[in-house]
């Protein structure tokens, strides 16, 4: 998929990136906020997570904005990137991932830009990495009082189910949007990531469970957000459970990443 | 018998020369031209010769000849929307690493004009020129 002459361009393109790392404080882990109109919110969710954070850089990638997100972000003092037209998160994060492992980051996190994860969980997850490679913050785990109701809920649940039995860990909040991954991770995720509809956090942890990868999740509260709201009703549910259904099982129909060692088929 | 053969003739003859003019004038590939030229091609020659068709039908089982010139259109057309799907897919595709290629650029070349930026307000409020040059790469001036 990557030849040697795009290697080449790569260097060229993320020179500036890596002098950038160097520039500053060489910091090791990239916290990554996709945001697509986010401008009520972004600021003052990067203002909170530099505070937690000092040490990290902050990436917030605007995902075909409309409104003043990315001023908002570069003003808040985030670095912004930003995409041409909407890509969904899945290409937004693979966007991401890709400047992360170019740059030289060893860790990503990756945190909603409307403020419902709490940045002091960054920490947490961090504490995991010396022996998973993908940290999941999950919602549904003990802590918190973050509660579904309804079909909604119940879709989430026969998911979890599925996605647990697949990978071997529990995974209670598959589509939690709160993840770290560590180096191997970055290096399988810049490449191969699934940028459709459900395949950044469903199909996501197939694929790296197939590439030998360790998960592991780790309960945090999550906060209402404070702008945007969940999408609910029946049909709604129905319909994603059917899609991240189909998700799973193209996801396990597939071939394995094909840049990596042939890992074991134990799935 | 005579006019349904002429007209068919007239519409095959039209789909022959209007995927002509098409290539002639750049707006299709030829991948796509050879085979709608091979379609209306066999479209023109059932229509001058009908029992073609009547002897292939016999050949194949097919009890009405007509049944089997739609089977083949059935099969054509799905080959042919099966593998614009699969194109218009590879074409998405390659316009999402597009996209993201020049996100990071744009963050790239966003930053490099910062530091210009500092960097020259720098050496204009000292006194000496002695300002670290940042690097440049080719940039117009």
């Amino acid at each position: 998929m990557v030849s040697d002459t795009a290697d080449a361009e790569d260097r060229l393109l993320f020179a500036g990136a890596r002098r950038h790392r160097a520039r500053t404080r060489g910091a090791s882990l990239l916290i990554a906020l996709p945001a697509l109109n986010e401008e009520a919110s972004v600021a003052s969710v990067v203002a909170e997570i530099r505070r937690t954070q000092p040490s990290a850089d902050v990436l917030v990638i605007d995902d075909g904005s409309t409104d003043a997100t990315a001023e908002r972000a570069a003003d808040a003092g985030a670095q912004v990137m930003r995409l041409p037209f909407n890509l969904g998160v899945g290409g937004a994060m693979r966007a991401g991932y890709r400047y992360a492992l170019e740059a030289g980051y060893s860790h990503v996190v990756q945190v909603d830009a409307d403020g419902q994860h709490d940045p002091e969980d960054i920490q947490r997850l961090l504490t995991t990495m010396s022996r998973a490679d993908i940290a999941i913050g999950a919602r549904f785990a003990g802590v918190g009082d973050y509660a579904m109701r309804g079909p909604r809920r119940w879709a989430m649940r026969t998911l979890s189910v599925i996605l647990s039995r697949l990978t071997g860990v529990p995974v209670s909040d598959p589509t939690s949007g709160f993840r770290m991954i560590g180096p191997s991770a970055l290096e399988l995720f810049a490449f191969d990531f699934p940028e459709e509809y459900l395949g950044d956090t469903v199909e996501a942890l197939v694929i790296a469970h197939r590439a030998g990868l360790t998960i592991e999740q780790v309960p945090v509260a999550m906060r209402q957000r404070t702008a945007g709201r969940p999408s609910q009703g029946a049909l709604r549910s129905s319909a994603y459970l059917v899609r991240a259904v189909a998700a799973i099982l193209l996801a396990v129909a597939r071939r394995g990443p094909a840049r990596r060692e042939p890992p074991d088929a134990s799935a | 018998m005579a006019r349904l053969t002429v007209i068919t003739l007239v519409i095959a003859l039209a789909a022959f020369v209007l995927v002509f003019e098409l290539l002639r004038r750049r707006k299709l590939r030829e991948k796509y031209a050879a085979l709608w030229i091979v379609v209306a091609g066999i479209v023109v020659l059932l229509s001058i010769f009908p029992s073609l068709l009547v002897r292939a039908a016999a050949v194949l089982g097919v009890a009405v000849p007509s049944n089997l010139l739609f089977l083949m259109s059935l099969l054509v057309l799905f080959a042919v929307s099966l593998q614009l799907s699969r194109e218009v897919g590879t074409l998405e595709e390659q316009t999402r690493r597009l996209a993201e290629e020049v996100g990071a650029l744009r963050l790239t070349v966003e930053r490099e004009a910062r530091w210009r930026a500092e960097a020259e307000a720098a050496a204009e409020g000292s006194t000496s020129d002695l300002a670290e040059p940042l690097p440049t790469r080719g940039e117009p001036e």
